[in-house]
């Protein structure tokens, strides 16, 4: 008799253990930040300098003397850039600081070395930030299993007019007919 | 059931009386006498060894690295310069998968040359592993509509996209079960690699494989040796024979030393990802998990570790 309440018992344990067991399973959403975490680690991540122009940089070189115009106008200097990134909203001083010239500026007002631009470029390219800093958007180089380099947006995109430059494509493969001559 | 019992009723051999030299047993002595007497004027040592070296797998480590031994010797001979051959195993815990972004790619075929010269592939005759197709935005993913030999001042193409092919590292290689000798099969770390020295050059695999990844060495492959990779690995760019079969190995030299294969460091729209499928947090999972992600020939069921997938 004992045995078979013993035995109902278990039955009635099994049967029920997965509705006590599910919420535990599910209880680390956790699960999800760290992964996202995981794609932060920045320390993992070496990023190269910034590709100025040469001569360019430090703006202050130049900038320091200047009374900055916030007047939003056609420029008579920097004639090379020519503006095709959203250019009906935006111009100079929307990226690039005015007081702090050797800096770029958020949204909020928060200034952002040239060295991290990509928390700049990720204000509108969230989507893409998250890929990058996941590894998925751009060029990795360097380690699968240890330190990777990886590439400022700049770097591949021209942030005054960012679509990819089409390429020349290297030669076509020798067709099978001509290998035998 | 006649026809069985005619071939074995002939009885000649045993017909004939005494010691009498038939033709089977003739055949056999001068077979033996010639095959003895060319091997041991088989010129070197080497070429002796060569000749009866074992299939890779069957070799002990002490084997492994005498015939690595007498390869770097070869090679240093015949190119003038020093060789590492690496036989280095797959990393425990390690199973590799390659993702390519086909939303990225523009066709510029960077990948292709790269690995001619990460791999020291053949020039003359040529090879080339990846085979970028161009294909039409209307027709979608269309083999027998695509172009390989395109050739444009600049790419990407208005109304075309890119799909780069090169070996799919499947899971269920067809390749590895049509070869008669056991000359190429799966690595534990997912890579499907050829002994070039066991490969006898029937080309079975080739008919096997799907992807056209498969490439023959129809003459003795050219490489100038000012571009000869010297580093190299036994089951992957080392140097070629003609009348053997070869294939891309994810850069095997590369990847077990932990760095990306060629490839992926080389394609200037970084389209190209690769990591390891058995880490939660590599790239190649991140891509799995999030990703619109497709293989090509699916209802073959090759199950390959090469992944196309739309990052946007």
């Amino acid at each position: 008799m004992i045995r078979r309440v013993i035995l109902v018992l278990g039955m009635v344990l099994v049967v029920l253990s997965p509705f006590w067991v599910l919420p535990g399973d599910r209880e680390p959403g956790s699960g999800e930040e760290t992964k996202a975490a995981a794609g932060n680690r920045e320390t993992d991540i070496q990023v190269p300098p910034p590709p100025f122009s040469e001569d360019i940089f430090p703006c202050s070189q130049c900038h320091a003397e200047q009374e900055p115009n916030m007047q939003r106008r056609e420029l008579e200097m920097h004639e090379d850039i020519i503006l095709k990134h959203a250019e009906q909203n935006r111009w100079c001083l929307d990226c690039h600081d005015a007081k702090n010239r050797d800096m770029l500026h958020l949204a909020d007002g928060e200034l952002v070395d040239f060295k991290e631009s990509y928390r700049l470029c990720g204000q509108c390219h969230g989507l893409k930030l998250r890929d990058w800093r996941a590894g998925i958007h751009g060029r990795r180089t360097g380690s699968w299993n240890g330190q990777k380099r990886y590439l400022l947006c700049i770097h591949c995109h021209d942030p005054h007019s960012p679509k990819f430059k089409k390429l020349k494509p290297e030669p076509p493969p020798v067709k099978p007919g001509r290998i035998r001559q | 059931m006649n026809l069985k019992k005619d071939i074995k009723s002939p009885q000649r051999d045993t017909a004939s009386p005494g010691r009498k030299l038939t033709r089977r047993k003739f055949l056999k002595t001068a077979g033996a006498a010639a095959a003895m007497a060319v091997l041991a004027q088989c010129g070197s040592k080497a070429a002796r060894e060569a000749f009866v070296q074992r299939n890779f797998r069957s070799l002990s480590k002490e084997e492994i690295a005498q015939v690595i031994k007498r390869l770097e010797a070869e090679y240093l001979e015949k190119y003038g310069k020093k060789f590492t051959v690496s036989a280095k195993g797959s990393i425990d815990g390690t199973l590799f998968a390659y993702a390519l972004d086909i939303s990225r790619c523009i066709g510029c075929r960077r990948c292709v040359y790269a690995c001619v010269e990460e791999n020291n592939l053949s020039r003359d005759p040529q090879t080339h592993w990846i085979q970028v197709l161009e294909m039409e935005d209307e027709k979608g993913i269309d083999f027998v509509h695509s172009n390989l030999y395109y050739d444009h001042d600049e790419v990407p193409q208005e109304g075309h996209f890119y799909l780069p092919v090169a070996c799919q590292q499947c899971k269920n290689p067809p390749c590895v079960k049509s070869c008669p000798v056991g000359a190429t099969w799966m690595e534990p770390d997912g890579i499907v690699v050829v002994d070039y020295n066991w490969c006898i050059g029937c080309r079975c695999c080739m008919a096997a494989c799907p992807y056209g990844a498969r490439h023959f060495n129809w003459g003795k492959p050219q490489v100038p040796p000012g571009k000869m990779n010297t580093n190299t690995h036994f089951l992957g760019n080392r140097p070629r024979y003609k009348g053997v079969v070869e294939k891309c190995t994810f850069c095997i030299q590369r990847v077990r030393e932990g760095l990306y294969p060629t490839c992926v460091e080389v394609c200037p729209t970084g389209s190209r990802k690769f990591g390891n499928l058995l880490d939660p947090d590599s790239e190649i999972r991140y891509i799995l998990e999030n990703k619109r992600v497709l293989i090509l020939k699916e209802y073959l069921n090759t199950q390959p570790k090469f992944f196309y997938f739309f990052a946007t």
